[in-house]
Protein backbone atom coordinates (compact mmCIF):
# COMPACT_ATOMS: atom_id res chain seq x y z
CA UNK A 1 0.00 0.00 0.00
CA UNK A 2 1.08 3.56 -0.58
CA UNK A 3 -0.01 4.52 2.92
CA UNK A 4 2.46 2.32 4.82
CA UNK A 5 4.70 5.24 5.80
CA UNK A 6 1.92 7.68 6.16
CA UNK A 7 -0.56 6.06 8.53
CA UNK A 8 1.82 5.98 11.58
CA UNK A 9 2.61 9.63 10.90
CA UNK A 10 -1.10 10.45 10.75
CA UNK A 11 -1.67 8.67 14.06
CA UNK A 12 1.22 10.62 15.62
CA UNK A 13 -0.31 13.80 14.19
CA UNK A 14 -3.66 13.18 15.85
CA UNK A 15 -1.99 12.15 19.13
CA UNK A 16 0.12 15.32 19.28
CA UNK A 17 -2.89 17.48 18.38
CA UNK A 18 -4.80 15.87 21.26
CA UNK A 19 -1.84 16.18 23.64
CA UNK A 20 -1.40 19.88 22.94
CA UNK A 21 -4.78 20.52 24.56
CA UNK A 22 -5.00 17.86 27.26
CA UNK A 23 -1.87 19.24 28.99
CA UNK A 24 -2.82 21.70 31.75
CA UNK A 25 0.38 23.72 31.67
CA UNK A 26 0.54 25.94 28.60
CA UNK A 27 4.30 25.92 27.88
CA UNK A 28 4.45 22.10 27.35
CA UNK A 29 1.26 22.42 25.29
CA UNK A 30 3.03 24.85 22.96
CA UNK A 31 6.01 22.53 22.62
CA UNK A 32 3.71 19.61 21.78
CA UNK A 33 2.07 21.86 19.18
CA UNK A 34 5.55 22.45 17.71
CA UNK A 35 6.05 18.68 17.39
CA UNK A 36 2.60 18.49 15.75
CA UNK A 37 3.82 20.98 13.14
CA UNK A 38 6.95 18.92 12.62
CA UNK A 39 4.98 15.70 12.02
CA UNK A 40 2.75 17.64 9.65
CA UNK A 41 5.86 18.71 7.72
CA UNK A 42 6.94 15.04 7.53
CA UNK A 43 3.52 14.00 6.18
CA UNK A 44 3.71 16.71 3.53
CA UNK A 45 7.19 15.60 2.52
CA UNK A 46 5.70 12.08 2.11
CA UNK A 47 2.99 13.52 -0.14
CA UNK A 48 5.57 15.16 -2.39
CA UNK A 49 5.05 18.74 -1.22
CA UNK A 50 8.63 19.51 -0.21
CA UNK A 51 8.31 23.30 -0.42
CA UNK A 52 5.24 23.28 1.81
CA UNK A 53 7.05 20.94 4.22
CA UNK A 54 10.01 23.33 4.45
CA UNK A 55 7.76 26.31 5.09
CA UNK A 56 5.76 24.42 7.72
CA UNK A 57 8.94 23.26 9.49
CA UNK A 58 10.40 26.77 9.54
CA UNK A 59 7.33 28.98 9.95
CA UNK A 60 4.89 26.59 11.65
CA UNK A 61 7.16 24.62 13.96
CA UNK A 62 9.67 27.46 14.46
CA UNK A 63 8.10 30.88 14.24
CA UNK A 64 4.62 30.02 15.56
CA UNK A 65 6.15 28.27 18.60
CA UNK A 66 8.32 31.32 19.27
CA UNK A 67 5.26 33.59 19.02
CA UNK A 68 3.33 31.41 21.48
CA UNK A 69 6.26 31.29 23.91
CA UNK A 70 6.82 35.06 23.76
CA UNK A 71 3.15 35.60 24.59
CA UNK A 72 3.21 33.06 27.41
CA UNK A 73 6.28 34.61 29.02
CA UNK A 74 4.42 37.93 29.21
CA UNK A 75 1.16 36.40 30.46
CA UNK A 76 -0.23 33.59 32.59
CA UNK A 77 1.29 30.19 31.92
CA UNK A 78 -1.41 28.06 33.50
CA UNK A 79 -4.90 27.24 32.38
CA UNK A 80 -6.72 28.04 35.62
CA UNK A 81 -10.10 26.72 34.50
CA UNK A 82 -10.60 23.00 34.98
CA UNK A 83 -14.34 22.52 34.54
CA UNK A 84 -15.83 22.58 31.04
CA UNK A 85 -17.76 25.34 29.37
CA UNK A 86 -21.53 25.53 29.04
CA UNK A 87 -21.22 25.31 25.26
CA UNK A 88 -19.83 21.80 25.59
CA UNK A 89 -23.16 20.02 25.09
CA UNK A 90 -23.97 21.98 21.95
CA UNK A 91 -20.47 21.32 20.61
CA UNK A 92 -20.67 17.59 21.36
CA UNK A 93 -23.96 17.33 19.43
CA UNK A 94 -23.23 19.75 16.59
CA UNK A 95 -19.66 18.89 15.67
CA UNK A 96 -20.14 15.11 15.13
CA UNK A 97 -23.11 16.05 12.92
CA UNK A 98 -20.83 18.35 10.91
CA UNK A 99 -18.20 15.61 10.81
CA UNK A 100 -20.71 13.09 9.50
CA UNK A 101 -21.78 15.53 6.78
CA UNK A 102 -18.14 16.01 5.71
CA UNK A 103 -17.48 12.25 5.76
CA UNK A 104 -20.69 11.58 3.84
CA UNK A 105 -19.18 13.54 0.94
CA UNK A 106 -16.00 11.43 1.00
CA UNK A 107 -17.24 9.13 -1.77
CA UNK A 108 -17.54 12.02 -4.22
CA UNK A 109 -13.95 13.11 -3.77
CA UNK A 110 -11.39 11.89 -6.32
CA UNK A 111 -9.37 8.84 -5.29
CA UNK A 112 -6.21 9.59 -3.34
CA UNK A 113 -3.25 9.95 -5.72
CA UNK A 114 -5.38 9.81 -8.84
CA UNK A 115 -3.44 11.54 -11.70
CA UNK A 116 -6.75 12.25 -13.51
CA UNK A 117 -8.39 14.02 -10.58
CA UNK A 118 -10.04 17.35 -11.54
CA UNK A 119 -7.41 19.39 -9.71
CA UNK A 120 -4.59 17.84 -11.74
CA UNK A 121 -5.89 17.82 -15.31
CA UNK A 122 -7.05 21.26 -16.35
CA UNK A 123 -4.41 23.94 -15.86
CA UNK A 124 -1.72 22.35 -13.72
CA UNK A 125 -0.09 20.34 -16.62
CA UNK A 126 0.31 23.60 -18.55
CA UNK A 127 2.43 25.03 -15.75
CA UNK A 128 4.41 21.82 -15.39
CA UNK A 129 5.17 21.53 -19.11
CA UNK A 130 5.96 25.18 -19.88
CA UNK A 131 7.53 26.59 -16.74
CA UNK A 132 11.10 25.54 -17.54
CA UNK A 133 10.90 27.11 -20.99
CA UNK A 134 9.21 30.25 -19.69
CA UNK A 135 11.11 30.95 -16.48
CA UNK A 136 14.33 28.84 -16.63
CA UNK A 137 13.60 27.57 -13.11
CA UNK A 138 13.48 23.79 -12.51
CA UNK A 139 11.35 24.17 -9.37
CA UNK A 140 7.78 24.64 -10.61
CA UNK A 141 6.51 25.87 -7.24
CA UNK A 142 9.11 28.64 -7.23
CA UNK A 143 8.36 29.65 -10.81
CA UNK A 144 4.61 29.85 -10.17
CA UNK A 145 5.06 31.68 -6.87
CA UNK A 146 7.71 34.16 -7.98
CA UNK A 147 6.99 34.51 -11.69
CA UNK A 148 3.49 33.65 -12.90
CA UNK A 149 1.84 34.75 -9.65
CA UNK A 150 4.37 37.38 -8.54
CA UNK A 151 1.62 39.95 -7.96
CA UNK A 152 -0.12 37.60 -5.49
CA UNK A 153 3.15 37.18 -3.62
CA UNK A 154 3.59 40.95 -3.52
CA UNK A 155 0.13 41.38 -1.97
CA UNK A 156 1.00 38.59 0.47
CA UNK A 157 3.99 40.60 1.66
CA UNK A 158 1.60 43.55 2.10
CA UNK A 159 -0.53 41.32 4.34
CA UNK A 160 2.52 40.34 6.42
CA UNK A 161 3.60 43.99 6.61
CA UNK A 162 0.13 44.95 7.87
CA UNK A 163 0.26 42.16 10.46
CA UNK A 164 3.68 43.39 11.60
CA UNK A 165 2.39 46.97 11.98
CA UNK A 166 -0.65 45.71 13.92
CA UNK A 167 1.61 43.73 16.30
CA UNK A 168 3.91 46.71 16.80
CA UNK A 169 0.96 49.02 17.56
CA UNK A 170 -0.64 46.55 19.98
CA UNK A 171 2.54 45.74 21.87
CA UNK A 172 4.17 49.16 21.73
CA UNK A 173 1.37 51.11 23.40
CA UNK A 174 1.82 49.34 26.72
CA UNK A 175 5.42 50.41 27.29
CA UNK A 176 4.43 54.00 27.98
CA UNK B 1 -23.24 2.25 4.16
CA UNK B 2 -20.60 -0.43 3.56
CA UNK B 3 -19.29 1.30 0.47
CA UNK B 4 -19.13 4.58 2.40
CA UNK B 5 -16.91 2.95 5.04
CA UNK B 6 -14.78 1.49 2.25
CA UNK B 7 -14.48 4.97 0.74
CA UNK B 8 -13.24 6.26 4.12
CA UNK B 9 -10.67 3.49 4.47
CA UNK B 10 -9.21 4.39 1.10
CA UNK B 11 -8.72 7.97 2.23
CA UNK B 12 -6.82 8.02 5.57
CA UNK B 13 -5.71 11.58 4.80
CA UNK B 14 -9.31 12.71 4.59
CA UNK B 15 -10.21 11.02 7.89
CA UNK B 16 -7.20 12.66 9.58
CA UNK B 17 -8.30 16.01 8.14
CA UNK B 18 -11.84 15.60 9.50
CA UNK B 19 -10.60 14.55 12.95
CA UNK B 20 -8.13 17.44 13.20
CA UNK B 21 -10.67 19.97 11.88
CA UNK B 22 -13.40 18.93 14.34
CA UNK B 23 -10.94 18.68 17.24
CA UNK B 24 -9.64 22.19 16.62
CA UNK B 25 -13.18 23.50 16.26
CA UNK B 26 -14.24 21.78 19.50
CA UNK B 27 -11.31 23.39 21.33
CA UNK B 28 -12.20 26.83 19.97
CA UNK B 29 -15.81 26.46 21.15
CA UNK B 30 -15.36 24.88 24.57
CA UNK B 31 -12.12 26.13 26.11
CA UNK B 32 -12.06 29.32 28.16
CA UNK B 33 -8.37 30.03 27.93
CA UNK B 34 -7.46 32.32 25.03
CA UNK B 35 -4.12 30.64 24.31
CA UNK B 36 -5.87 27.27 24.07
CA UNK B 37 -8.45 28.78 21.73
CA UNK B 38 -5.57 29.95 19.53
CA UNK B 39 -4.00 26.47 19.61
CA UNK B 40 -7.37 25.19 18.36
CA UNK B 41 -7.41 27.83 15.62
CA UNK B 42 -3.92 26.77 14.55
CA UNK B 43 -5.02 23.12 14.33
CA UNK B 44 -8.07 24.07 12.19
CA UNK B 45 -5.92 26.14 9.83
CA UNK B 46 -3.26 23.47 9.38
CA UNK B 47 -5.91 20.77 8.85
CA UNK B 48 -7.46 22.70 5.94
CA UNK B 49 -4.00 23.17 4.40
CA UNK B 50 -3.40 19.45 4.89
CA UNK B 51 -6.59 18.69 2.93
CA UNK B 52 -5.42 20.88 0.02
CA UNK B 53 -1.95 19.30 -0.04
CA UNK B 54 -3.45 15.78 0.02
CA UNK B 55 -5.41 16.62 -3.15
CA UNK B 56 -2.18 17.52 -4.97
CA UNK B 57 -0.60 14.05 -4.54
CA UNK B 58 -0.39 11.66 -7.50
CA UNK B 59 0.48 7.98 -7.23
CA UNK B 60 4.01 7.29 -8.45
CA UNK B 61 4.76 10.96 -8.92
CA UNK B 62 7.81 12.78 -7.60
CA UNK B 63 8.24 16.29 -6.18
CA UNK B 64 7.46 19.11 -8.63
CA UNK B 65 11.10 19.90 -9.45
CA UNK B 66 11.88 19.17 -13.08
CA UNK B 67 14.72 16.73 -13.59
CA UNK B 68 16.06 17.72 -16.99
CA UNK B 69 15.34 20.47 -19.48
CA UNK B 70 15.91 18.44 -22.62
CA UNK B 71 13.16 15.80 -22.56
CA UNK B 72 9.52 16.91 -22.85
CA UNK B 73 7.91 17.04 -19.41
CA UNK B 74 5.21 14.49 -18.60
CA UNK B 75 2.79 16.08 -16.16
CA UNK B 76 1.75 12.72 -14.63
CA UNK B 77 5.25 12.13 -13.21
CA UNK B 78 5.25 15.27 -11.04
CA UNK B 79 2.92 16.21 -8.18
CA UNK B 80 0.45 19.00 -8.86
CA UNK B 81 2.33 22.23 -7.94
CA UNK B 82 -0.64 24.62 -7.78
CA UNK B 83 -2.05 23.54 -4.37
CA UNK B 84 1.51 23.79 -3.03
CA UNK B 85 1.75 27.41 -4.13
CA UNK B 86 -1.66 28.24 -2.66
CA UNK B 87 -0.80 26.62 0.66
CA UNK B 88 2.61 28.32 0.87
CA UNK B 89 0.78 31.64 0.83
CA UNK B 90 -1.83 30.32 3.26
CA UNK B 91 0.77 29.11 5.80
CA UNK B 92 2.49 32.49 5.89
CA UNK B 93 -0.81 34.35 6.23
CA UNK B 94 -1.88 31.88 8.93
CA UNK B 95 1.21 32.66 11.02
CA UNK B 96 0.65 36.40 10.44
CA UNK B 97 -2.92 36.15 11.81
CA UNK B 98 -1.61 34.04 14.68
CA UNK B 99 0.94 36.73 15.53
CA UNK B 100 -1.69 39.48 15.51
CA UNK B 101 -4.10 37.46 17.67
CA UNK B 102 -1.33 36.62 20.15
CA UNK B 103 -0.45 40.32 20.36
CA UNK B 104 -4.14 41.01 21.07
CA UNK B 105 -4.09 38.35 23.80
CA UNK B 106 -1.02 39.96 25.37
CA UNK B 107 -2.73 43.38 25.27
CA UNK B 108 -5.88 41.92 26.89
CA UNK B 109 -3.79 40.31 29.62
CA UNK B 110 -2.08 43.61 30.34
CA UNK B 111 -5.39 45.37 30.78
CA UNK B 112 -7.45 42.72 32.59
CA UNK B 113 -4.80 40.50 34.18
CA UNK B 114 -6.35 37.26 32.99
CA UNK B 115 -6.50 34.98 29.98
CA UNK B 116 -9.83 33.46 31.03
CA UNK B 117 -12.82 34.45 28.90
CA UNK B 118 -15.39 34.46 31.73
CA UNK B 119 -13.22 36.46 34.14
CA UNK B 120 -12.64 39.12 31.50
CA UNK B 121 -16.38 39.30 30.77
CA UNK B 122 -17.01 39.68 34.52
CA UNK B 123 -14.53 42.52 34.75
CA UNK B 124 -16.07 44.22 31.73
CA UNK B 125 -19.46 44.50 33.44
Amino acid sequence: MTFSFEVPLLILLILTAAGAILVKDLVPAVFILGSYSFFLALVWACLGAVDVAFVEAVVGAGLATVFFLLTLFRTAQKDTRLYPSSYRGAALIGLPLLGFLILYAANDLPKFGDPASPASVHVSPVYLENSLHDTRTPNVVTSVLMDYRALDTLIETVVIFTAGIACALLLGRSRE
Amino acid sequence: MLELIEAWLHRPNFIAFVILFLWGFYIMVTHHNFVKKLIGMYIVQTSVIFFLVAISAKTGATVPILLSGTVPVHAETYANPLPHVLTLTAIVVQVATLGVSLALVAAIYRKYGSLDEDEILKRLE
